[in-house]
């Protein structure tokens, strides 16, 4: 198995601002909610195991709508590294929504973001890894994102449409 | 489940993508693409591995649906299954804005 297609996903985006700032909107559990739409019941601390509950962004009115369908759904969050205004990383269960379903035995993903400095303001990296270890029924739904590996397939896949069509 | 993972993937997809998550057979899948429907013997060329091997990855893409064997004359030649890609790749294609969607709501609150 192709660890780089299966395992990982990588993306970044540079914003306008400075790394204080998004380190805040990061760290600050009640900034973390607004945008990332999870509340969390206690404060990021590195080894800190969160109860994480679905409340809708609020920065994007269409998004908060979708996630409306799984309004109230919650989940374990495990804080593992906070080096201020470089890195915040936590673990969980990618795509755990059923509620029928006991995620707690299977292993979790690791999130990092990482910011860098740069002229205009700051770059965020976002790196989910860990996939490989969940269960092959679940693994395409909790693949979502991964714009590495699934680049290469939508290439492969949009250049046979294009030439059958 | 995270709110980008809102977006669901149709029922079928899984089965493809678990199909196409192996290095060969992605790599079967490229040349039926670009170059089929290819007999057994064309699709083989190039491979180290064996002809039975190439044999057990087309019936692990058949059984997902996403190629098709035909016999024609003592081989069979193979096409990929052009309906069932279409919906893989778009599902392929909401997934992969997913991330993207969360660092833009991130930009656009540190931004305000």
């Amino acid at each position: 198995m192709n660890n780089l297609m299966t395992d990982r996903i990588e993306q970044s985006i540079e914003v306008q601002a400075p790394r204080s700032r998004v380190w805040k909107a990061l760290a600050d559990p009640q900034q973390f909610a607004a945008w990332f739409g999870i509340a969390v019941d206690g404060p990021f601390t590195p080894g800190a195991r969160l109860r994480g509950t679905l409340v809708g962004t609020t920065v994007d009115a269409e998004v908060a709508k979708a996630q409306r369908t799984h309004e109230g759904t919650s989940f374990d969050l495990l804080v593992s590294e906070m080096d201020p205004e470089r890195l915040f990383s936590f673990r969980w269960h990618p795509n755990a929504v059923d509620p029928a379903v006991d995620y707690t035995t299977e292993p979790m993903t690791l999130v990092e973001f990482f910011l860098e400095e740069t002229p205009h303001g700051t770059r965020v990296r976002v790196v989910e890894s860990g996939f490989d270890a969940i269960p092959l029924t679940r693994r395409a739904q909790a693949f979502e994102g991964n714009k590495e590996g699934w680049r290469i397939m939508v290439g492969v896949l949009g250049a046979y449409l294009d030439h059958a069509s | 489940m995270p709110p980008r993972r809102s977006a669901a993937a149709s029922a079928d997809s899984p089965a493809v993508f678990a199909a196409l998550g192996d290095p060969t057979r992605l790599e079967l899948v490229s040349r039926l693409s670009h170059a089929g429907p290819l007999s057994i013997t064309k699709l083989t060329e190039g491979f180290v591995v064996t002809r039975q091997a190439i044999t057990k990855h087309l019936r692990v893409l058949e059984r997902a649906g996403v190629v098709r064997g035909a016999p024609e004359g003592r081989e069979i030649v193979w096409h990929v299954e052009q309906r069932r890609l279409a919906q893989a790749k778009r599902d392929l294609d909401a997934i992969a804005r997913q991330w993207e969607g969360t660092l833009q709501r991130l930009k656009k609150f540190v931004e305000e």
